[in-house]
């Protein structure tokens, strides 16, 4: 079969990998695809797909999730590619490929972007049955087929970035997993020894078993041919039922090879500046078979990239070069961020290190100087937050001592360099390779005013995302230079941010929400509606300072009502379904048996699904919005309240037993969580806060990820603050050492009050401790120091709170006003709303979902018992 | 809350089929605040009253969730349309018009209302 050439000129791509893609995707953008065929031969059975994220197949992703190839693309741009159709051969003089079905095709250009493959060691039964590589999605489904049925061990050859991922996998699929790396640590081209270390206690920590310094010998095998273990180099056999050999990878360059194009001595098609074959100008070599102009080939895929535009420029006329690219690299390899980039190992001469290393949280920062004090490279384990600035700022002289760049958060000389320190030449997008400067220019140039503008004007932030917040921070930073006024308002509603909206409350009296919007308000939306931003935010500032205004201190009273979330309105939490939680107080976590059995009770007779929360209590799922009360009559009957769960207010205090019962108690932690919890219970804060208070510096109540945690010593409490849990996890920092229970609460009253006055809308308190000016140091100053004066006004505001608290519930429950809202429909409250359905499991209920999704059950019956009123 | 006695004989009245559908009194509606309302038919209305005391109906169902609960969510007005802010995800629906504000694609059932 010969495919009939047209008039056309026809671009040939060999390979289909994620380099592939891209240089097809360079084509369409310079219109190439429109002026020539383009065909493409591809080996493996799909399109392209994101090789560098194989290892999220075990977290849960499909192929198909995989996919980097949008096939309306391949379609629209008449792109003709072939799937499981490699190409076999090449005639150069007659320009012509043949692929393996016989498909022959002439070419005008042909683009090899075969790839690599991975390198197994010359090792006695190295193809033995149960013995793979670890490259396509092929190998990884027949690992896991293998090792489903036969193994329970597995074993990694190469402890470098592949044979972690790899490592990774085996862990992934269930496996005993060891790693056997020849080089005496993990990683050895990206870190030092000292981060090797930092990783090999993480990864050791995670029960993978690490062998650095030996080399594997040879696979042993059983009678039936298949793997059985390793004879390593220092003679002890390691047992293992698979082996995956993730050595290294050699590029993929035998076609070329057959044909007679030049390669590397090690390997590689060699190619110039344009990623043209030196020996033959209509054939060009993009991505790892590559070997490129500088004398390297790269293995990773931003290079690769990089030569793809390059190509495609070439092939387009257009001017371009690929004359080397930085192997700086940010990963997360099971979890643990590594990150190398510059002089990673301190090559140059006269350089010196700067290294912080925390063993004990596998924390390894080492910052690579050069004499003159120009930062050259440096290399992250365990927390690679930095390495964005950090890499911006290779090659030159950073404006603040290194040693401040690599001390943790807190550690007093830290400094948080901020982007606006960045110099113009500074990449802020890796992705498109956006400087500092190209975004300066979109807003002074372009006349860009926002985020979004700017990813639309520079595509920076369209990639992988990671930049988006420098994005923003940079143009904030950019509008405020030029004068434009950056609205730093609440919402439309509102030009005051929430810290002054609060200051105009307290010192005014304002005492309703529709006051503040008429008289503060932006001029357009006085006397309207305001809307769903400022509205909680404004209820919450109210409820905050209630008794001190003169406002109610109940949230359903009056405008307040109209204010609330729908979970202050409805008292409980609403669930995706449009049924609610319910969570009473269990004050420290402490109960009766007969609470217990109450709640049980309660439960059982409406039906509820129970499960116990994070914060020590009982969460009760599944009432109907009409229930609410009758549940709350049966839980305030039998002496509880309102849990809060529901509000930006406190929720828990959680303890531990404490000295009563535990030998290593040293104060009462139940009996000062409890106190903590009746004190503070019903405080309306810009966000929720959690508390939590440790017995002993065993910490078995996890006090230092709370918003306020407290921690016993023998002379007393120690205070941290800041503390947070969930998705940006955050250590709490240390406040005031040894405090009396009399010391303690004044400073927790003035800290809670200062937090409420100055924190932004939904902002918890340990963002807020990162973003006020001076941190730490300042609130310490505020509530230990008193440098403003404030702290007699912080302590009196608590105790009028503390004074005026009732249950939300019990109020409502002895309001038949407020109880009339408590109900399905205004025009049938017994019927119960017909989506909200449940189905059996695991012996409880859950939501039954496609009922939401069919909207209504059949109408015939759902009037029944209702009566017009 | 005291009712204003002239207010508690006022109806809230739905369009339906042609013709007009008693739901409740004017009074159960709670300025910047909604109400759910079952119809014959089995349909759910969330109700609402504005500031100003106009009144909207559009169908209680969130669309993207799917459940019946955007009578529960707060009100507000953007360049002076009113609208409502789902409880689930926020989305938010002008109140004339039914249509989603954060997504031009989507858009929910009003009802003409009146007070009869």
């Amino acid at each position: 079969m010969t495919a009939t050439p047209g008039t056309t000129p026809t671009i040939v791509l060999v390979g289909h990998g994620m380099v592939g893609q891209r240089f097809l995707e360079a084509l369409a953008e310079r219109g190439l695809t429109a002026t020539h065929r383009v065909v493409v031969l591809c080996e493996e059975p799909r399109p392209a797909y994101d090789r560098v994220a194989l290892t999220s197949y075990f977290s849960g992703k499909t192929p198909e999730d995989l996919s980097m190839t949008d096939m309306a693309f391949i379609e629209k741009e008449g792109i003709e590619l072939h799937v499981g159709d490699p190409a076999e051969t090449i005639d150069r003089d007659a320009r012509k490929v043949t692929s393996r079905s016989g498909l022959v095709v002439d070419y005008d250009v042909l683009v090899l972007a075969t790839g690599s493959y991975p390198f197994v060691p010359p090792v006695p039964n190295k193809d033995a049955e149960g013995c793979f590589v670890y490259r396509t999605i092929d190998d990884l489904l027949a690992i896991e087929e293998y090792a489903k049925s036969r193994a329970t061990t597995g074993a990694v050859v190469g402890g470098g970035l592949l044979g972690l991922e790899a490592a990774g996998a085996l862990k992934g699929l269930g496996l005993t997993s060891h790693i056997v790396e020849f080089a005496p640590r993990l990683m050895p081209v990206q870190v030092d020894e000292g981060g090797g270390a930092a990783l090999l206690r993480t990864i050791e920590e995670m029960g993978l078993a690490v062998h650095t310094g030996v080399g594997t010998q040879e696979i042993l095998v059983g009678e039936d041919g298949a793997v059985t273990g390793m004879k390593l180099s220092d003679g002890s056999e390691l047992a293992t039922d698979l082996v995956v050999f993730s050595a290294g990878v050699r590029p993929r360059d035998q076609l070329a090879r057959d044909c007679g194009l030049t390669v590397g001595e090690r390997g590689g098609i060699t190619v110039d500046e344009q990623c043209r074959t030196v020996a033959d100008p209509h054939v060009f070599a993009i991505g790892e078979c590559a070997l490129a102009a500088d004398g390297r080939v790269y293995g990773l895929v931003a290079p690769g990239y990089e030569q793809a535009e390059t190509a495609a420029a070439t092939i387009a006329k257009d001017e371009s070069a690929f004359t080397g690219a930085d192997l700086s690299t940010k990963l997360k390899l099971l979890g643990v961020d590594v990150a190398s980039f510059g002089d990673a190992h301190g090559t140059a001469e006269d350089c010196l290190d700067v290294v912080y290393s925390d063993s004990r949280s596998g924390l390894y920062k080492k910052l690579v100087i050069g004499r003159d004090g120009t930062l050259l490279g440096g290399i992250l384990v365990g927390d690679a937050d930095a390495y964005g600035t950090l890499k911006a700022f290779t090659g030159s002289v950073p404006p603040v001592s290194p040693e401040s760049l690599v001390l943790p958060a807190g550690a007093g000389e830290s400094v948080q360099l901020g982007p606006s320190a960045l110099p113009d030449e500074a990449v802020i997008c890796s992705c498109h390779n956006v400087t500092k400067g190209a975004i300066r220019g979109a807003v002074t140039d372009h006349q860009c005013t926002t985020v979004p503008e700017v990813k639309k004007c520079t595509k920076a932030g369209t990639g992988c995302g990671s930049c988006v917040k420098v994005l923003g921070q940079l143009v904030t930073a950019e509008l405020e230079a030029g004068g434009v006024e950056v609205d730093k308002g609440l919402c439309a509603c509102f030009s005051q941010t929430r810290e002054e909206l609060y200051e105009i409350v307290l010192a005014l009296r304002i005492n309703t929400y529709q006051d503040l919007l008429d008289r503060y308000g932006r001029e357009d939306a006085r006397g309207g509606d305001g809307c769903d931003v400022c509205k909680p935010a404004v209820a919450s500032i109210i409820a905050s300072l209630a008794p001190t205004i003169g406002a109610s201190g109940y949230v359903l009273d009056g405008e307040q009502a109209a204010l609330q979330e729908t979970n202050d309105h409805f008292l409980a939490n609403l669930q995706k379904n449009g049924s609610y939680s319910v969570v009473p107080r269990i004050a420290g976590g402490e109960i009766t048996p007969e609470g217990l059995i109450v709640i049980g009770e309660i439960a059982r007779d409406f039906g509820l699904y129970t499960k116990i929360t994070g914060g020590q209590r009982i969460d009760m799922f599944g009432a109907r919005v009409e229930q609410l009360p009758l549940i709350w009559t049966r839980l305030v009957d039998a002496g509880f309240e309102s849990g809060h769960a529901y509000g930006k207010s406190l929720r828990t205090v959680k303890s531990c037993v404490g000295q009563t019962w535990c030998r290593y108690g040293v104060q009462d932690s139940v009996r000062m969580a409890i106190d903590l919890e009746l004190r503070y219970r019903g405080l309306r804060s810009p966000h929720k806060l959690k508390s939590a208070v440790s017995g002993c510096a065993r910490e078995c109540a996890e006090a230092q990820s709370k918003d306020f945690g407290v921690i016993a010593t023998s002379n007393g409490w120690n205070l941290y603050v800041g503390g947070n849990g969930g998705a940006t996890p955050r250590h709490a920092d240390l406040l005031a050492q040894d405090l009396s229970d009399a010391e303690l609460i004044r400073l927790i009253d003035r800290f809670l009050m200062f937090y409420i006055r100055t924190a932004d809308r939904l902002e918890r308190t340990s963002t807020w401790l990162e973003r006020i000016p001076g941190g730490l140091d300042h609130v310490r100053d505020v509530v230990v120091e008193d440098s403003l004066g404030i702290c007699e006004e912080l302590e009196s505001l608590m105790t009028a709170h503390v004074a005026h608290y009732r249950d939300e519930w019990a109020e409502t429950i002895n309001d038949p006003e407020k109880l009339a809202r408590f109900v399905s429909f205004v025009n049938a409250p017994d019927t119960p709303d017909p989506v909200v359905g449940f189905v059996p499991e695991r012996d409880q209920i859950k939501p039954d979902l496609p009922l939401l999704s069919i909207g209504m059950r059949p109408t015939h019956d759902v009037l029944e018992g209702s009566a017009q009123r | 809350m005291t009712l204003a006695p002239e207010t508690t004989d006022l109806k809230v009245q739905l369009h339906l089929d042609d013709d007009w559908f008693t739901v409740c009194d004017l009074s159960r509606l709670l300025p910047g605040r909604g109400v759910a309302a079952l119809l014959p038919d089995g349909r759910q209305v969330a109700l609402f009253r504005d500031r100003g005391g106009e009144l909207y109906a559009i169908d209680n169902r969130d669309p993207f969730g799917g459940a019946a609960v955007l009578s529960r969510g707060l009100t507000g007005s953007d360049q002076g349309r009113p609208f409502v802010a789902s409880p689930l995800l926020k989305q938010r629906f002008d109140l004339q018009s039914g249509q989603c504000l954060d997504d031009e694609t989507v858009r929910v059932t009003t009802y003409a209302v009146r007070v009869g």
